[in-house]
């Protein structure tokens, strides 16, 4: 048996799962988290590839001693950063708003 | 205080063992004086393990970076920069890039639909018994290879930082020790304990690492470019240096191997069971989203300055240090050159420097080790007690005790493993750790929180099957056996050389064994059909992605 839930919570559940809220909710945090995942980890093994089989490419020097290795590994960092943050704004300004309705809504059914 | 009065001495002296051990002296009893405070405030379940869910998303951020920074990252990365010089840089990457899974699929859902343990959140729609044992099993071998790899590197840098005479003794007896002090912490101090000794080793670890930097940089008058061309004159190899492919690049095996290797750090971060714990510390998902934004800017920062550190030891340590640099594989990199940029060896600067930096180290080791500690005694006492055993017919405070118990009984073995293993060859046991969450763990994740059909039969799948492939396949790999003797007649592979049972060309088993993992849960999916599971997935998705309901 999975876990047991009393039956007014199952009935909220079930409702706020059928609502247009909720379905919007999910669809904007998929189509926002999918394609950026596949896109840094494609991102990563680009790097990880060139740094692997493109030797000349990454040893050329782009100021001083500074070559497009370091630049391209800095870059991971940049892009890790930016998405991190990205995120973050993306999710407090669609996404927590509908999940704190919908929270107070179940909040709401529960009490009765 | 007769501690500050030994220090004083000591740093008038110069005598940067004395100085070392009276600062270990110090980290242990801040340690020790936190615990305490702690336990004060640790009462029901909820305390011991989640810290009652009471810490802010910026605490538990630090926290995260404190559980998740260990000895290897601080020591072993910088060192692999000093020798291998780019490649090692190109490693640590991985294990930053690797946050954002966490942060973007993993931390807020599951801080919303579990309570304790990583087995929770799959038991949620799930049959308990056969689920909770499968993830309490894997649980328990990632963290105890995770607390070998700790616990072997324990006395090995102790023995060295300390710079002892009789090393077989002192590193055995640093291996009790350090094994001693993590059944306090998490015995007395639950998870309250443990998150502020991590707290405060990051903050140590962040000031440190900031100082050394900052020193090092300004011997270059901040010009990056400089100290590059430095570090690649004075390693000996010239500009390749500062190129990839003196670690990785070379060979063809050598080279899937890596590909094999960031696969495994980038997958696995998000499913290591002490990380995902640390989750249900914070009240809310919003706060565990706040966590992971603060562990990324502070693993991220620190991975940055790492490369600092890596380079300017190949630019600025040199003679008899580079030597014990190199003998050390890297390890002391990091502490001798804060002897180089404090002034050398045998300079007041460079003595105190040195003693901070291995107190810091040593602070690294007993934050990750506690948090390694108290994820496997929960996952025994919550998952296989309490569930699997009673049936969940126990008591909190039953279940708390077991809990303790389990925490003796799991830091007692790891310290028998720990002492006869530093006689062994361990270094891959904590690439394996992440093999085995990426391959085991994160699928079981991943398909719970966004696969309605998923079922037992496929959490139990992929559970088993992700853990057995990697482990199986690391078995049968050079690191195992069959790698034979370096130069100097040292064993490469953990078996004596004269058994050889590799097939497998890969140390590192992930770009097997992930897809194995995922294609397990797939397959031990569609051979049962389970109305309950696809029943109460509306339930976990709504609670996962709004909160509702979710245990606070």
């Amino acid at each position: 048996m999975a876990e047991r839930i009393p039956p007014e919570a199952h009935a909220a559940y079930q409702r706020i799962h059928a609502t247009d809220e909720f379905a919007e909710l999910k669809r904007s945090y998929l189509r926002f988290v999918v394609p950026l995942t596949v896109a840094f980890m494609t991102w990563y093994l680009l790097y990880v590839l060139m740094s692997n089989y493109a030797g000349d490419f990454m040893a050329h020097k782009v100021a001083g001693n500074i070559n497009v290795a370091l630049i391209f590994g800095l870059l991971q960092f940049v892009s890790t950063f930016a998405i991190a943050i990205w995120y973050a704004r993306f999710a407090a300004r669609r996404m927590d708003p509908i999940a704190d309705r919908l929270r107070a809504e179940y909040d709401e059914e529960i009490k009765r | 205080m007769s501690t500050t009065a030994t220090l004083l001495r000591a740093a008038e002296d110069n005598d940067h063992q004395a100085l070392t051990g009276s600062l270990f002296i110090l980290v242990v009893l801040i340690t020790v004086a936190i615990t305490f405070w702690a336990s004060r405030n640790t009462k029901t379940a909820a305390d011991y393990y989640a810290g009652g869910r009471s810490f802010s998303g910026a605490q538990n951020g630090f926290a995260v970076a404190g559980d998740y920074m260990s000895a290897a990252s601080f020591l072993g990365i910088s060192g692999a920069i000093a020798l291998a010089g780019y490649d090692g840089f190109l490693y640590s990457i991985g294990f930053l890039v690797a946050w954002l899974v966490a942060l973007l699929l993993v931390a807020e859902l599951l801080r919303n639909s579990g309570r304790f343990t990583m087995a929770d959140q799959l038991a949620f729609r799930m049959r308990q018994r056969p689920v909770r044992t499968a993830a309490a099993t894997s649980t328990v071998v990632v963290s105890i290879f995770y607390l070998l790899a700790q616990m072997v590197g324990a006395g090995a840098l102790v023995a060295l930082l300390l710079g002892v005479e009789n090393e077989g003794l002192t590193k055995n007896l640093t291996i009790v020790g350090v094994g001693a002090l993590m059944i306090f912490y998490v015995t007395v101090g639950g998870m309250k304990g443990t998150t502020w000794v991590q707290i405060v080793k990051a903050v140590l670890l962040m000031a440190g690492t900031i100082l050394i930097t900052v020193l090092v940089l300004a011997k270059f008058d901040f010009n990056i470019s400089d100290m590059l061309g430095t570090a690649a004159e004075n390693s000996g190899k010239g500009s390749a240096f500062l190129e990839p492919g003196l670690k990785y690049g070379v060979t063809t095996t050598s080279k899937i191997d890596f590909i094999s290797l960031g696969l495994a750090l980038v997958l696995g971060t998000a499913g290591l069971p002490h990380i995902l714990i640390r989750f249900y510390t914070v009240p809310t998902a919003r706060q565990a989203r706040k966590s992971v934004l603060w562990a990324i800017g502070l693993i991220g920062s620190f991975y940055l300055m790492t490369l600092v550190l890596g380079f300017g030891a190949a630019a600025l340590v040199k003679g008899d240090e580079k030597e014990q640099i190199a003998a050390s594989g890297g390890n002391l990199a990091s502490p001798l050159l804060a002897e180089a940029v404090g002034g050398g060896s045998g300079s007041t600067g460079g003595a105190v420097l040195l003693a901070i930096i291995s107190a810091v180290a040593f602070a690294t080791i007993l934050a990750v080790v506690a948090g390694l500690t108290l994820t496997s005694a929960s996952s025994v006492a919550h998952d296989l007690y309490a569930q699997v055993w009673k049936r969940g017919e126990v008591t909190e405070k039953q279940e708390v005790a077991t809990a303790k118990i389990a925490a003796f009984v799991i830091g007692g073995i790891a310290i028998l493993l720990a002492i006869p293993a530093q006689k062994l060859n361990i270094a891959f046991l904590v690439a394996l750790a992440f093999a085995v969450a990426a391959s085991a763990n994160l699928p079981a994740l991943l398909y719970n929180l966004f696969w309605k059909r998923f079922n037992t039969s496929g959490a139990v799948w992929s559970i088993y099957g992700g853990l057995i492939s990697s482990v199986g396949l690391v078995i049968f790999s050079p690191v195992v056996s069959g790698k034979g003797e370096d130069p100097t007649g040292k064993n490469l592979s953990l078996l004596p050389t004269s058994i050889d049972i590799s097939w497998f060309p890969l140390e590192n088993p992930g770009i097997v064994s992930i897809p194995i993992g995922f294609l397990c849960g797939f397959i031990g999916t569609m051979l049962a059909k389970d109305r309950d599971a696809e029943e109460h997935y509306t339930e976990l998705d709504v609670r996962a992605m709004t909160g509702a309901g979710a245990i606070q």
